[in-house]
């Protein structure tokens, strides 16, 4: 993965410094602004590195030209192994979907009529959302076996799915609360409206009081996979080839101190980067189901 | 399960019931009888147990003690399919109570659906029937968000009545609505009750319990004081209480 010395992206055009800061000052007041401002900030910062780089000069290719050359390592994972960047996702959309089916099922335990099931599924909610996602991450990791046997069927358990696991366990049970908060937020109304029509419990929930409560869930929804994204570098540490253990392995490979605040600056920004306009979105849908109720 | 129930008994039975909500017992021993076709109206002070009673029929709330039976079975019967029960019982809320996620055509429609298994094109002719009859046609699929309080109160009418159920159990149904609408909502119920529905209303329209009323009922802090038919009822009350009732509402 050597890159030969001529730096084609440091001929790209780069905001000058000075201009390009106070320029972008004047208008960055307005939250939205102060967003990007951020990312601008951490793009003038490398430049600025990359600048003193090449002055410097030398025979070392220049920070920009490093970063570039380590982007499709540390987006993508290494050449036909999947990882990286986009290891990453991959975790977080699992991690929500496993964590939004079971924190559904565990938050319909938490309003069960049969004092049992409340108790279990209470006790488990509030388990999971006091732990350390860390260290649930490591108790799955050594209690789930690396294979299992089915029949006569081999699943191997790969360590990534073993990672997802441990992240979805958190995002079930604060999925869970949500989904109790929002059906305790329908008017009981509803409930006996649909009793004295001969709904069942069950058909009540699923047809009347469920579909009322998806608008309610989806903000903090979206707001708890923004969380689980920028978790996800946790998976780092119990071995799996995510941007992190790619990052961190680029610099153990190029051994220049110089690199390090560019280079965690950038897994910053690939996070930023995904993880903003969700934020903004999140907001924007709330404030939209806010004035509708 | 067998009932020797024949049309000629009553088809609400209601003996001595008591309920109490923790400490504080609501009904104190209530009996009153509902016979087919007949209109009854309970009239009451507030917090004197009037929605508490609506709702034993149907066995939304149960009972301490006593006796409820509906077209013979007992109510509080603890081996009572209470589903099968609510499908003869339909009940109309003070707060409409629709479902605001479902048009006032897919309110109607949801429970003969989705409860009674009915055929879907069947359920939606006889919807369509339904919102005609309460004059709502042409709202079929507004929200309810979009409709007045009558007119939300009328699709409520219209969505249990589609349960085809034998006895219809209004509770205060107009208390939330401003005099204008008040009138819509009144007339539907007229209509129900020429037709010959047997309802029980919980009302504080005086004039209209005394209109379509067959049998007027007075309530006071969980024992009924009082009751007869309407004509004797509000002209010569024997009851202090019903006396000093009367005179602050009429
Ligand atoms: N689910 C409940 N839990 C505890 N107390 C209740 C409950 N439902 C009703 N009550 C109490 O029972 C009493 C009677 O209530 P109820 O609603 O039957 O009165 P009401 O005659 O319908 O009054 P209103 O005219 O105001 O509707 C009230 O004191 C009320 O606070
Ligand atoms: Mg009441």
């Amino acid at each position: 993965m050597s890159t030969p010395a001529s730096n084609p992206i440091l001929i790209q055009p780069v905001p000058a410094p000075a201009q390009g800061e106070s320029g972008f000052l004047a208008s960055a007041f307005t939250p939205r602004a102060l967003g990007i401002a951020l990312g601008m900030v951490a793009c003038l910062a490398l430049a600025g590195e990359a600048w003193a780089q090449l002055t410097v000069g030398g025979e070392r290719p220049g920070i920009l030209a490093t970063l570039w050359k380590w982007t499709p390592l540390i987006l993508l994972g290494p050449p036909r192994e999947f990882g990286g960047f986009a290891l990453n996702i991959l975790v977080s959309f699992l991690a929500m979907a496993i964590g939004t089916v079971s924190g559904l099922a565990l938050g319909l335990g938490l309003i069960s009529k049969f004092a049992p099931v409340r108790s279990v599924s209470w006790a488990i909610t509030q388990f999971f959302r006091n732990s350390p996602w860390l260290v649930l991450l490591f108790f799955v990791m050594l209690l789930t076996p690396f294979q299992m046997r089915i029949g006569g069927v081999t699943i191997p358990f790969p360590a990534w799915f073993k990672a997802t696991i441990g992240l979805a366990l958190p995002i079930m049970a604060n999925i869970a609360e949500i989904v109790r908060g929002a059906v305790n937020s329908i008017p009981t109304g509803q409930w006996e409206s649909a009793e004295s029509l001969a709904f069942s419990r069950l058909q009540t929930l699923w047809r009347i009081i469920l579909p009322q409560c998806v608008k309610r869930m989806i903000p903090p929804w979206m707001n708890w996979y923004a969380i689980l994204t920028m978790a996800t570098p946790l998976i780092s540490i119990v071995g799996v080839n995510d941007a992190m253990t790619l990052t961190q392995d680029a610099l153990a490979s190029e051994q220049r101190t110089e690199l390090l605040m560019p280079m965690y600056g950038m897994l910053l920004l690939f996070f930023f980067v995904y993880c903003y306009p969700i934020a903004r979105w999140t907001i924007r849908l709330e404030r939209k189901y806010a004035v509708r109720n | 399960m067998t009932t020797a129930w024949t049309p000629d008994q009553p088809i609400v039975s209601i003996k001595d019931v008591h309920k109490s909500f923790g400490p504080i017992e609501v009904l104190k021993g209530v009996s009153l009888d509902v016979r087919k076709g007949e209109v009854i109206c309970i009239i009451g002070p507030s917090g004197s147990g009037k929605s508490t009673l609506l709702r034993c029929i149907n066995a939304l709330v149960p009972i301490n003690q006593g006796s409820i039976k509906v077209e013979g079975q007992e109510v509080h019967d603890p081996a009572l399919d209470k589903l099968e029960l609510r499908k003869k019982v339909g009940m109309v809320f003070q707060s409409y109570n629709l479902f605001p996620h479902k048009t006032a055509l897919e309110n109607v429609m949801m429970a003969p659906v989705h409860v009674l298994k009915r055929p879907k094109e069947e359920v939606e002719a006889q919807a369509r029937r339904l919102i005609k009859k309460v004059r709502l046609e042409g709202k079929e699929d507004a929200y309810p968000g979009e409709l007045s309080g009558g007119q939300q109160q009328r699709v409520a009418i219209a969505r249990s009545l589609a349960m085809n159920p034998d006895i219809m159990l209004f509770d205060e149904v107009t208390a939330a609505l401003d005099p204008e609408t008040v009138k819509e909502v009144l007339v539907t119920i007229r209509e129900l009750a020429e037709e010959g529905m047997t309802c029980v209303l919980v009302t504080h329209e005086m004039g209209f319990a005394r209109e379509i009323g067959d049998h007027i009922y007075f309530t006071d802090r969980g024992i009924i004081v009082e009751h007869g038919p309407p004509a004797t009822f509000f002209t010569s009350a024997s009851d202090p209480r019903t006396r000093a009732f009367l005179s602050q509402i009429l």
